[in-house]
């Protein structure tokens, strides 16, 4: 007994040990969206930064939710240091203390970012938007032109793809409604304002193929399994430049928000985070992220020098943003779990 | 014991036989079994208010109202919100009562940092003056619904159902009701998955047993084969083949059977088609091996008395493959209850099976205690049939 005893202390002590060093061994890691968001981040910011400060790196990439965040650092496990974020997950996960605060003087100071980008516990990481993508090989001519087009189904028959959320479906079903960009949220913070999203959603709902990852994306529209989507512009415009796809994208009534980076408070390389953060948000570093994938800059800076022509397909060009929707973050904080649990029952149903 | 001393060698032995079964039975109990019961346990349990708010906690069993509390309880509400809301603890309260009050949760943080900036907070009044909610009923009942240490919250929501604040078992809003439907749609899918496996899985079971060996084994190779092959993968397989511009439209297209291409996946047929065909190796194995063990002495001793080919097999060897059969069915029907990966990739959004629902409230919003609530409820059912199929294999004359 007392060999037994004596047995499974070792083994206790080995398995304790080797927890210990695993989070020691375990490089620098960094999550993203996956798919081409990944890649150029990776080409962009990510091996450049290897090379110059000797720091390996190791990537995971995931889907949002701030229920795996709250897992890991609630249930201690540190294997992720910085992660990007969507806003309703930054503002929660940092009144909860998932996040670190950041240190706003190394970055320059919330004033070298334009106004949205800055924030206690992150730093915006790219600004884009949702906007309606669609095959230019299979809808010739007049492509859609609202999000009354994108639910007209006689005018463009076929499938469409949206991504399974109540997050940005509601919102562009009232804009289908007729409802403008301006009033979207004040409509949708009445009871009756949410029937009305979900009867417009009832009218497409046998139309729809539900994505959960956007890089799903690229693929549904390339299989002409959808012909068109809710898509993020970057992923097409990177298949056209890549694959020699001729996807086109349709800004109007688009939805735009800012990702963010995140340190998570559990972080064991917090040091070396912080030095990534900095990296990433450094001007001529970000000017560059936009020749890998169309994107809007959150840096002030950035924006000044990057080259013109890479603003096209971007929320940085002005043209593009005539009648767009910021995203309310506050109202998904305050409504995001009533209206995931009715949007879930509706999906299912 | 007189006996044992008379036969030392028979205790010794049934040490032995233990000490060897002992680590894999202490790694089933630790590594298994114990986490089940964890898990599930979440189901009715109720323990957030209890850790962070421990004296409201308290406070709250003690008052059995309806309506609005005393101002003391309040008091104690209010101290005990601050002090979460400095380190940090608010968010699992405030969780909670977003499941039963939604809305809880911008309530709790909102009326922490005015509480922090000095607004009284000694009565119900005081906080009602903070916002309007406190003085309501809703948001007290919810909190006495939550006081712990058992709740029949998480159950009763699984089943579409709550308690209302005079804790009488109503049905939740039709538009928020779902799992019912759910629950019932797995059942349906995985019968069905069942019988097409049957009738599909039969015949060839057959096959294989009444050829001889030489010729049996490279088809046999062709179900084991998938069986060895990851779920994922030939489910991934099938959605290639199954795409509305993949190779089955194709095909049929270019041989004229179709002028348009039909939709195979995103749907129910897809489910059915993929989950077919991943789950058929289960019921054939089974099938085969009691096939096997049928001696073709006794058709043929059916066929020299007399009995058509067509009696002869509906009376002598169908009965005798019975076991088989069930042995098949069940193994499918029980792993089909439980797919996930399957109806999430060729499926659509009406054809998710309840553990899609399981994933999201374990991975997505993190409620452990409605995933383990719904659990439960899968689970519950499926062992009262495994029950109901050992009492049937043992009807059935072997």
């Amino acid at each position: 007994m007392k060999v037994a005893l004596r047995l499974l202390g070792a083994l206790a002590l080995l398995a304790g040990s080797a927890c210990g060093s695993g989070s020691d061994v375990r490089p620098l890691t960094v999550v993203g969206w996956g798919g081409s968001s990944q890649d150029a981040h990776r080409k962009a910011y990510w091996n450049s930064f290897t090379t110059s400060s000797g720091i390996p790196l190791r990537e995971d990439s995931w889907r949002g939710g701030l229920g795996v965040i709250r897992t890991k650092v609630i249930g201690g496990d540190a294997s992720w240091d910085i992660v990007q974020v969507e806003t309703e997950d930054l503002i929660l996960g940092c009144e909860e203390g998932l996040f670190q605060r950041l240190d706003w003087a190394a970055l320059g100071g919330r004033d070298a970012f334009i106004p949205s980008a800055a924030h206690d516990c992150g730093v915006g990481a790219m600004l884009w938007s949702y906007v309606i993508g669609y095959d230019g090989d299979r809808i010739k001519g007049a492509g859609p032109q609202s999000w009354a087009d994108f639910w007209d189904v006689k005018r463009f028959p076929g499938k469409r793809g949206m991504r399974k959320t109540p997050k940005y479906s509601l919102e562009f079903a009232l804009m289908a409604d007729g409802v403008p960009a301006g009033q979207v949220y004040s409509t949708l913070r009445t009871p009756a304002g949410v029937d009305r999203a979900f009867r417009k959603l009832d009218e497409i709902k046998p139309h729809v193929i539900w994505w959960s990852s956007i890089s799903q994306v690229p693929d549904l529209l390339g299989s002409r399994e959808v012909v068109m989507s809710v898509t993020s512009p970057g992923r097409l415009i990177v298949a056209n430049r890549t694959e020699g796809r001729n996807f086109k994208l349709d800004w109007h009534g688009n939805i735009y928000a800012v990702d963010y980076w995140v340190i998570l408070a559990n972080s064991p390389r917090r040091a070396e985070a912080a030095q990534l953060l900095r990296y990433m948000t450094r001007p001529e570093n970000q000017a560059r992220l936009a020749r890998y994938i169309p994107t809007g800059l959150t840096s002030v800076e950035a924006n000044r020098i990057v080259d013109p022509k890479l603003k096209q397909n971007t929320p940085s060009d002005p043209a593009n943003m005539t009648d767009a929707l910021e995203l309310d973050a506050d109202f998904w904080v305050e409504y995001g779990d009533q209206l995931t649990q009715r949007f879930n029952a509706w999906v299912a149903r | 014991m007189p006996g044992s001393r008379a036969k030392p060698a028979e205790p010794r032995r049934r040490w032995w036989a233990f000490a060897l079964v002992a680590p894999l039975l202490i790694f089933l109990l630790a590594s298994f079994i114990l986490p089940v019961v964890l898990m599930l346990s979440r189901a009715v349990t109720d323990r957030e208010l209890q850790t962070v708010w421990p004296d409201s906690a308290a406070a709250l069993r003690h008052w059995h109202g309806n309506g609005l509390p005393p101002d003391v309880l309040a008091q104690r509400v209010a101290r005990e919100m601050v002090a979460a809301r400095r380190n940090g603890t608010l968010n699992r309260v405030a969780n909670r009562l977003n499941y039963d009050v939604v809305g809880s949760r911008t309530l709790l943080y909102g009326t922490a940092d005015k509480l922090l900036a000095g607004a009284p907070g000694n009565s119900v009044a005081a906080l009602a003056r903070i916002d309007p909610r406190w003085g309501r009923p809703a948001i007290w009942a919810a909190m006495r619904h939550a006081d712990g240490p058992l709740t029949s919250h998480y159950l009763l929501a699984a089943l579409d159902r709550r308690l209302d604040r005079d804790d009488r078992i109503v049905g939740v809003a039709p538009e928020q009701a779902v799992f019912t439907a759910i629950y019932l749609r797995t059942f349906k899918i995985s019968a069905l998955v069942a019988l097409f496996c049957l009738i599909l899985g039969y015949p060839v079971a057959y096959l294989l047993a009444s050829l001889p060996e030489r010729r049996a084994n490279p088809l046999l190779i062709l179900v084991l084969l998938p069986f060895w092959t990851s779920a994922l993968v030939r489910t991934a397989a099938w959605a290639v083949l199954l795409q509305t511009d993949g190779v089955i439209n194709s095909l049929l297209q270019a041989i004229g059977l179709l002028d348009a291409p039909v939709q195979l996946i995103y749907n129910r047929l897809g489910v059915y088609i993929a989950m077919t065909h991943v789950l058929l190796p289960f019921f054939i194995l089974p099938l085969y091996g009691v096939m096997k063990g049928i001696s073709p002495v006794t058709m043929r001793a059916a066929s020299s008395l007399g009995a058509s080919p067509l009696r002869a097999f509906l009376r002598i060897y169908l009965p005798q493959t019975l076991p088989g059969v069930a042995a098949g069915a069940i193994i499918v029907f029980t792993l089909a209850l439980g797919y996930y990966v399957t109806p999430a990739l060729v499926g659509g959004g009406a054809d998710q099976m309840i553990s899609a629902s399981i994933a999201f409230y374990t991975n997505q919003s993190l409620n452990w205690g409605m995933a383990a609530a719904l659990s439960l409820l899968l689970l519950a059912p499926l062992l009262l049939m495994l029950l109901a199929g050992r009492t049937l294999a043992r009807a059935v004359p072997a």
